[in-house]
């Protein structure tokens, strides 16, 4: 048995440990905001924090996370969120929008690190967060929107 | 197997090729590989006489571990890591960062873990994502890649270059180090360096013993 806080509550789940968090989160949890895109931390479509920071929860077997902190899209909060948030919904950023809320995860992380990051910054946090619509430019913009947006 | 058919096979080979070799070329493949997977223990290379001679080669025969690409692959001449047996540029891109653990948002443990992790319901090509409570580049000074053995070898030596450790820490790091014991663990779907730690660690202190004289090349 396993215990983990899922967005605030604690959770416990029962099966197999080697589960992957992504599973639980999603067919136990029915909190269907995170996706599933290769199953081997090469897209970031499933990226949620753990912990406070940006994890791929495909490849994190559940057994892993006893005790842990897990925030998904569905309950990302703070000024980082907010901003993120704002600055999305302003440039329209999604275009499908499957990659967006591993995207969103990545960018608000990026934000609670380096609050006025850099394009080099930006490349950096968000290299391993891929969009087959190809809305790059617009999640950088969007990035600097927020920071900018967080000044004062 | 049909003897008759392989002698007769070995046979024509000879006669064809014109060489006086009687080894079947499948045989010095199979021997090759297994000389791959194993490390000589330290104590056969007693028979060299010369303690310089006796040195380079306990070297070289743990230069089978130091340059195998679970090895190499973390000790990358750039700032990003490279991946795979082929040793082919790390995907995600991701770059070396504050001691060696990745950039911010983007670090090592965004999808490594402290241990090696198989992954559910994928292609063959893709077994495990590899992991150790350890996982992280070697600092830039330590850069193998490109490297020739004798390099490295001096490289090792050199307290600038190794992180000021003295011969016995570089043995001790060679023998017990967990994340240079991964190499001998290193998850489904990758291949091992040779041998053992252990033996590993006998042959680098068998070195160091005899002098740690380097290969020329
Ligand atoms: S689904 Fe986890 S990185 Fe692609
Ligand atoms: S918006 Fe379609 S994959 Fe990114």
């Amino acid at each position: 048995m396993v215990t983990f806080t899922l967005n605030g509550q604690e959770r416990t789940f029962d099966g197999d440990p080697d589960t992957p968090l992504l599973w639980v989160i999603r067919d136990f949890e029915k909190l269907t905001g995170t996706k599933y895109g290769c199953g081997v931390a090469q897209c970031g479509a499933c990226t949620v924090h753990l912990d406070g920071m940006p994890r791929r929860s495909c490849v994190t077997p559940i057994a892993t996370i006893e005790g842990s902190d897990v925030v998904t899209i569905e309950g990302v909060s703070g000024k980082e969120a907010d901003a993120i948030k704002t600055a999305w919904a302003g440039l329209d950023v999604p275009q499908c929008g499957y990659c967006q809320s591993g995207q969103v995860m990545s960018a608000v992380a990026l934000l609670q690190m380096v609050p006025k990051p850099t394009d080099a910054d930006i490349d950096g946090a968000m290299t391993g967060n891929i969009c087959r619509c190809a809305t790059y430019h617009r999640i950088r913009a969007a990035i600097h929107n927020a920071a900018n947006s967080m000044e004062g | 197997m049909n003897w008759k058919f392989a002698i007769t096979g070995v046979a024509t080979l000879c006669l064809f090729v014109g060489a006086g070799t009687v080894l079947s070329p499948a045989s010095v493949a199979q021997d090759a590989k297994t000389d791959a997977k194993t490390l000589k223990p330290a104590a056969s290379f007693q028979s060299i006489a010369s303690e310089r001679e006796r040195s380079v080669a306990l070297f070289q025969e743990a230069g089978k571990v130091i340059q195998h690409p679970r090895c190499v692959n973390c000790h990358p001449a750039t700032d990003r890591p490279l991946q795979g047996a082929n040793m082919r540029p790390h995907q995600p891109p991701v770059f070396r960062g504050d001691g060696g653990m990745g950039l911010p948002g983007m670090q090592c443990t965004t999808c490594h873990s402290a241990e090696n992790t198989p992954v559910v319901g994928q292609a063959d090509t893709i077994k495990s994502i590899p992991g150790n409570p350890a996982w992280h580049l070697a600092p830039i000074e330590m850069a193998w890649v490109g490297k020739s053995l004798g390099q490295i070898c001096q490289q090792i030596k050199d307290p600038a270059r190794n992180g000021g450790k003295t011969m016995d820490q570089i043995v001790e790091h060679m023998a017990h180090d967990e994340l240079v014991g991964w190499g001998w663990n290193p998850g489904a779907g990758r291949e091992p360096v040779p041998g053992t730690q252990a033996e590993f660690g006998e042959l680098i202190s068998a070195w160091v013993k005899s002098g740690a004289a380097c290969p020329a090349s």
